[in-house]
Formats: structure tokens, C-alpha cells, sequence
């Protein structure tokens, strides 16, 4: 992974500096509270309902030993003892006072962590392939793109105060693992037919209030263009996105009003000016960034998979835990464990300080010191050797981290919702629980097969509910919490926005609804058949008239159904 | 309505006086911002939507040297001509206002020894592109100063993107405030302080 050198450190150091005078302006009142926001926003600090949130950058994903051990000790020592790993791959703390936010990022910054742009209207976290370098179906390695886009990105003096927040996903591989399509900017390297190294570039999509697929606004685009091309795109929706509406303020609606053509007009035009100046990227640059993400020294010996198949045909819950959490490696001899942090009963992407650590130990001792955060909230040991697969997964039991329910309705996305979050409409962790709690048996799991269940508490949609198999929304009704259901959403290649089946349901049905759901589709799937491929064949109409049908009390949530 | 600004900081982190008068549209008559209507009118944003007859009726101080608003010296420039040419004459554009009008007015932009951007909240960061566009698409070399809601956390970027010289805000300790513009030791990126980015450098 990326190693910092002198100039990432000495500008880290610099901003610890810089909001440890921010912080002690604002004690001191030189700063006023809607001074300080922004600015420590941009430090990733919100103020929520217990304390602050404070959001820590994990760039695209990746993380060493090192840095999670800091992590726990940081959870330990000025949190209650946990993290909250999010949908962006980042992780937050929901309960360190403010005045310890200085030396909070004073201790990052000795493992070259910070929280800088993790949030505020500027450009976050760049997030990407929790797989990236290992997967099968990968075309190029997204990872030098991601650190050449953090380092561009990182207090670009021109962007720090945008209309709104700006997040940029990058995917390298056949299958978007990145929700590229619903990014601000999403970009996918490829090869073109010519063997070349290519941008396609797709601009204004995006969840939240308006979810919007984002559009292509330039194919073939070579890679020494891709700084300067973001650029453009940057500095035409820094002059133009709307800022009377912090609703109407993300690019999305910018490329929407004006239509993706001529948005994608007025890009390449501002981009013609400097399309081959200074920040036209180099091979040389692009070899130094590549070359901390060699692959680690692989075994070529490893092996096992002969005594690996005849453990798996010998205990059933580890051949679960093969089939749904690990996955093939393009190194032979090797694969990729995902630890689960969905097992019933916890809130989905919580980790205390102490499964930190032995998580940190786990990766020096199976995957070269090193970790992935997935943006569906799980963690990633990337390169396991097959012959310690199962001697990984007696630990990974031990810990609570080995239920097998990758891919599964109970690995569910969640924000952490109401409980928290002082944006969020209605609780979505005790929803999350009462669903796992509902569809605690595996072999139903299983026969289920793949299904992603989303749940965001409010419209930002950080659970992003959008494109779930199933999502569930909180939304507020005349002061109390009311969830909408939607189905047919998805992430990938084929991402579609889900639609919703009708009026909103009182929590205590949302586990109802959610059976139901499941039912129409066990009684209507053809062999093979996802529940998302039902409803993409069936449509909306058979689901919502079963649920509604069925569960007592939907009448009463339409009567005070207003939105 | 006019202003003037008593000390003004500059790029090397120097107090000095200043005798410009920043004179502003009378309240009543500030520009509409168009983009708060249908989306379609993004690109309005330079409209002048002073009625004529205030344009027309705002007094310009006699003498000295005055920045003006955009939308008067785009009415008035034939009349102010004689103290342009005597390095009297200013302009400002309020954060939606388009350069382009402004270059367009002149043969030469930089008979303008001083251009202002506003910011009417520090949180509108459309100056930042404007001064980036004045420097290094329409080679603007006079002072371009950043006025308004300026406050010391926006200062290291204001000097990266081409402002020199920085109204902050009154009710603010403008010495210290100059600290901020030395933030950080390095920068990755190329702006107009530094045209080449760190991997072109290092």
C-alpha cells in the first residue's frame, strides 16, 4: 500500500497544526460556530447528538496493521471503545469531545492517518475496489489512480468550497465493485481496443434526495488526462452548480438541468485551455505511485486445496463460511477473507478495540499486514494463503467474525441512523437487528441466495438504500418514524434505483414486510433466479400487493402518508 | 454605499494602508441572483439586473481612486474613461458575475491596476475559479484582491489561486490572520502560485 514520504507528512503535521489554532480560536471566540463548521467539517468533525462524530479517512479502503491498531487504541482511549466502519470506507467515532480532536489527529497522523476532507463541501475520500490487485476480473489496478486522485485532491486550493460534497470512485475491473454510477465523477480504467490505457468517465450520479445514475461524459479519455479532465469538470460545477439550494447543489442536478451533452460541451471546452499542461499526468509519476502497490511476496508453493476441499465436504458451517466468505485470488494458492461485521445482534459495521486489534494481528499473521474496508461495511484479509484458511477461520469464529453471510439478506448495509446521527429522520440499526433477528436461519439464508438489504435513516441515503436488492428509508411523519420500502435496486455493472413499493410502515412491520417480500419472490423464482432477477422480470406489482395485503396497519401509515 | 478599506494584507504577509474606496450597488438594487429560479438559467449569472436607472444614478466619488461594481463600469466606462487612463478606476464581480464581461469592456485587461472579487459568504467558493480564470486564461497581472466575508482559514488558498492582496474582514486581527498564508510547507497541485504540480517537482 501507499507509504507516505516527507512532503505527505510534513502537509499532515502541517493541518494537525492548523486545526489545533482552529479549535483553540473557536474556544477562544475568535471563530464563531458558523466559522468553525466548515472547517471542521473539512476535518471530518460533526457535531451529533452525544458528542462529535469524528470521521477518519481510509483511503480507498486500505489499511494496514499498523494504522488499525491505532484505531483501536484511539477507541479505546477517547471513544467508548468502538468503531463505526461506513459505507465510504472510512471509519467514524461517535463519542470523542471536541477538545480532544487535536491530539486525536496528532496520534493519527503518527500512522499518516488524518481526517482531512472526510467531509464539508469540498472533495472526500476517494473510494474504490475493496478487491483491488486480486481479483480475478480486474483489468488494471485502481489503487495508483485512487492515491494520484487523493494527492491531486488533497486541499486543492481551488475546490475547498464547493456547492456541495464531491466524491469520485474509481473501478479497474470488468464488474464495478465501486458504484461507479452513482459517484459525482466515477471513472473505470480500461484498455481500449488499441491496448491503451483509458478513462471512461461518467459524471452526475449520485444517491441522496435525487438519485440519479451518472452519465458517461467522455470515453477513451487517455490517462495522462485524468488530473486535468477532473479538473475541468470540477471548475465548471464550482462556477455553475447551484448554491441557492443545498438540495439542488450537487452536480447531479447541474448535469441534469443543463443534459449531459452539453455539460460534457462546456467540460471540454474549460479542458481544451490546459488539456497539456503541468498537470498532465507522467509515466514517471505513475510508476512512483505504482510501485508501493506491488503484490506482497506470494508463496508460489502455497497450496492445500485438495485437503481445503476435503475439510469443506467434511464440516458443513465451514464449507458455508468457503462458499459465501471467501473469495478466489488471481494468485494461485490463494484467496480473499471477508470478515463479516453482520452477525445478528450487532450493529452492522461496529467493531470494539479489542476485536481491532486481534483483527490487526490476524493480518500480520495470514495477510502481510494489511486490511480492506468494503463499502458494504466489512473488512477484507486479501491474501490468505488456501493452506491457512482454515485455521484463519477457527480464529475469525472465536472473534464473532466468521458468520457466513457475505452476499447474504443479513449482511446488511445500515447507517448508523437516528441512535446516532443528528441528520437522521428514524433508527436504522434497530431495523437492521429485528430483520436478522427475523431471518436467523441459515439454511433459509442460503436457499435465499444473494440479497442485498440496504437501510439509510434519511434521505442522504448513506445506508445507500437506493441501490439495495431491498432498501429500507426512514423517513419522519409528522413526527414520528415511518420506513419506506423499495425493491429493485442494485449496485454493479447493472445498476438500477430501486422503486417503491407504496406507503411507509411502522418499524415494528418492517420485518413483516420484508417476509412478505421474500415470500413473493420464493413462490415466483425460476431455478437460478436472484430476488432481484424476480423483480426485474415480474416488476413491483406482485410484491407491493402481497405486502399490502398482508401486513395489518399499512392502511394506517397511508393515512398519514404526505410525501 | 462605499467602503473604505483602511489596511489591506498582501501575498509577503504585509499590512499597508489602502486608499481604494470599494463602492457598492445600493441594497435595494442587488443584482438578482438568477440561478435561485429554474435551472435553466445557470448561465445567466452576469446579468445585470440593476434597473438602469440606479446604475445611472450611483454616485462615484469625484476623486481618488474607487473599485466599482461590475454593472457600473460596464454602464458608465465612456464617462469614467479620462480617470482609467489616470489609474483611478477599479472593478469588482460579485461571486456569480462572469470575467468574461469584464475583459470584454476593456482592450487591454490590464489597464486595471486593481480587480476585486467578492465573497459574499466565505462559504461561496466561486471567486477561487474566477481569480484562477483572470490569471492564467486571461493573464491578468495587476492586483486582484479578495473582498468581502474574507476570513484567515481562506487565506493560504486565495494566495494559491492568484489573489494578492486580502480585504479581511474588519472585525478581524488582520496581522494575525497574515500567519494562515504560510499554512503549509508544500502543496501537491499546480494553481497560479505554482505551475507545476509536486510530481513534476520533486
Amino acid at each position: 500500500m501507499y507509504r507516505y514520504n516527507d512532503y505527505d507528512r510534513a502537509i499532515v503535521k502541517a493541518r494537525v497544526a492548523q486545526f489545533r489554532d482552529q479549535t483553540r480560536r473557536f474556544f477562544a471566540g475568535e471563530l464563531s460556530e458558523d466559522e468553525f463548521r466548515p472547517l471542521r467539517l473539512q476535518n471530518g468533525l460533526y457535531i451529533q447528538r452525544h458528542a462529535p462524530m469524528l470521521r477518519i479517512a481510509i483511503p480507498y479502503g486500505l489499511l494496514s496493521s499498523e494504522q488499525l491498531r491505532m484505531l483501536a487504541h484511539i477507541a479505546r482511549t477517547h471513544d467508548r471503545d468502538y468503531g463505526h466502519f461506513s459505507t465510504r470506507q472510512n471509519i467514524q467515532y461517535n463519542w470523542i469531545p471536541l477538545e480532544q480532536v487535536p491530539e486525536v489527529l496528532e496520534k493519527l497522523s503518527s500512522v499518516d492517518m488524518h481526517g482531512i476532507q472526510t467531509s464539508g463541501n469540498c472533495i472526500r475520500n476517494i473510494t474504490s475496489d475493496p478487491y483491488a490487485g486480486i481479483a480475478l476480473d480486474e483489468i488494471v489496478d485502481p489503487r495508483p489512480w485512487c492515491e494520484i486522485l487523493r494527492q491531486w485532491s488533497t486541499f486543492h486550493p481551488e475546490f475547498a468550497f464547493l456547492p456541495r460534497k464531491f466524491k469520485i470512485a474509481i473501478n479497474g475491473a470488468e464488474h464495478d465493485r465501486a458504484v461507479v454510477r452513482c459517484h459525482d465523477i466515477g471513472l473505470e480504467v480500461y484498455r481500449n481496443a488499441a491496448g491503451e490505457l483509458v478513462l471512461r468517465v461518467f459524471a452526475g450520479g449520485g444517491m441522496g434526495r435525487t438519485p440519479i445514475i451518472g452519465s458517461v461524459i467522455r470515453d477513451n479519455l487517455p490517462w495522462q488526462h485524468m488530473l486535468t479532465y477532473c479538473e475541468a469538470v470540477l471548475r465548471v460545477y464550482n462556477r455553475y452548480g447551484r448554491r441557492d439550494n443545498s438540495y439542488k447543489a450537487r452536480i447531479k442536478i447541474l448535469v441534469k438541468a443543463l443534459g449531459a451533452e452539453e455539460f460534457a460541451r462546456q467540460v471540454d471546452a474549460e479542458w481544451e485551455h490546459f488539456k497539456d499542461g503541468p498537470g498532465t499526468l507522467t509515466q514517471a509519476e505513475l510508476a512512483r505511485v505504482a510501485a508501493h502497490f506491488t503484490a506482497p511476496a506470494y508463496d508460489a508453493a502455497a497450496g492445500g486445496e485438495s485437503e481445503l476441499a476435503a475439510r469443506a465436504a467434511a464440516e458443513r458451517p465451514f464449507e458455508r463460511w468457503l462458499s459465501r466468505n471467501v473469495r478466489a485470488h488471481r494468485q494461485p494458492g490463494y484467496r480473499a477473507v471477508v470478515l463479516s461485521l453482520k452477525p445478528t445482534g450487532k450493529p452492522p459495521g461496529d467493531v470494539d478495540s479489542d476485536t481491532m486489534d486481534a483483527i490487526a494481528d490476524l493480518a500480520d499473521r495470514y495477510s502481510f499486514g494489511e486490511l480492506r474496508v468494503t463499502h458494504e461495511q466489512n473488512l477484507v484479509l486479501a491474501d490468505v494463503r488456501a493452506d491457512q484458511l482454515y485455521a484463519l477461520w477457527g480464529e475469525l469464529r472465536k472473534l464473532g467474525l466468521a458468520t457466513p453471510n457475505i452476499g447474504l439478506l443479513t449482511d446488511i448495509v445500515c447507517c448508523p441512523g437516528g441512535d446516532f446521527c443528528s441528520l437522521a429522520n428514524a433508527k436504522s440499526i434497530p431495523i437492521a437487528q429485528a430483520i436478522q433477528e427475523r431471518f436467523d436461519d441459515l439454511d433459509y439464508l442460503y436457499d435465499l441466495g444473494e440479497l442485498e438489504l440496504n437501510i439509510s435513516g434519511c434521505m442522504n441515503s448513506c445506508g445507500h438504500h437506493h441501490v439495495g436488492h431491498i432498501g429500507v428509508l426512514g423517513v419522519d411523519k409528522s413526527g414520528s418514524e415511518w420506513y419506506q420500502i423499495s425493491i429493485g435496486g442494485a449496485q454493479g455493472n447493472d445498476t438500477s434505483l430501486g422503486e417503491v413499493i407504496g406507503p411507509s410502515f411502522a418499524a415494528e412491520q418492517v420485518p413483516d414486510v420484508v417476509e412478505h417480500l421474500i415470500d413473493t419472490y420464493v413462490d415466483n423464482r425460476q431455478p437460478e433466479e436472484r430476488f432481484l432477477d424476480v423483480v426485474r422480470r415480474l416488476g413491483v406489482e406482485p410484491f407491493k400487493s402481497r405486502v399490502y395485503a398482508n401486513v395489518a396497519g399499512a392502511k394506517r401509515a397511508k393515512e398519514v402518508e404526505h410525501v | 454605499m462605499s467602503e473604505r478599506q483602511t489596511e489591506i494584507l498582501l501575498a509577503d504577509g504585509s499590512v499597508i494602508a489602502d486608499d481604494w474606496v470599494w463602492l457598492r450597488l445600493p441594497e435595494s438594487a442587488e443584482p438578482q441572483k438568477k440561478s435561485a429560479g429554474k435551472v435553466v438559467l445557470f448561465r445567466l449569472t452576469g446579468d445585470s439586473a440593476a434597473p438602469a436607472e440606479v446604475v445611472a444614478g450611483v454616485a462615484i466619488p469625484a476623486s481618488g481612486r474607487v473599485l466599482l461594481p461590475l454593472t457600473i463600469w460596464l454602464a458608465r466606462k465612456d464617462e469614467l474613461a479620462p480617470r482609467l487612463a489616470a489609474g483611478e478606476i477599479g472593478v469588482w464581480l460579485d461571486s456569480f458575475e462572469e470575467p468574461q464581461a469584464l475583459v470584454d469592456s476593456l482592450a487591454d485587461i490590464n489597464t486595471l491596476p486593481v480587480i476585486g472579487l467578492n465573497f459574499p459568504r466565505f462559504i461561496d467558493g466561486r471567486a477561487f475559479s474566477v481569480a484562477f480564470l483572470l490569471r492564467n486564461r486571461y493573464g491578468y497581472r495587476g492586483q486582484l484582491r479578495a473582498l468581502g466575508d474574507v476570513l484567515r482559514d481562506q487565506l493560504f488558498f486565495l494566495r494559491r489561486v492568484g489573489f494578492d492582496a486580502y480585504a479581511v474582514r474588519a472585525d478581524l486581527d488582520i496581522r494575525a490572520a497574515a500567519a494562515s498564508l504560510a499554512d503549509f510547507p508544500e502543496v501537491y497541485q499546480s494553481s497560479t502560485d505554482q505551475p507545476l504540480p509536486l510530481f513534476r517537482r520533486a
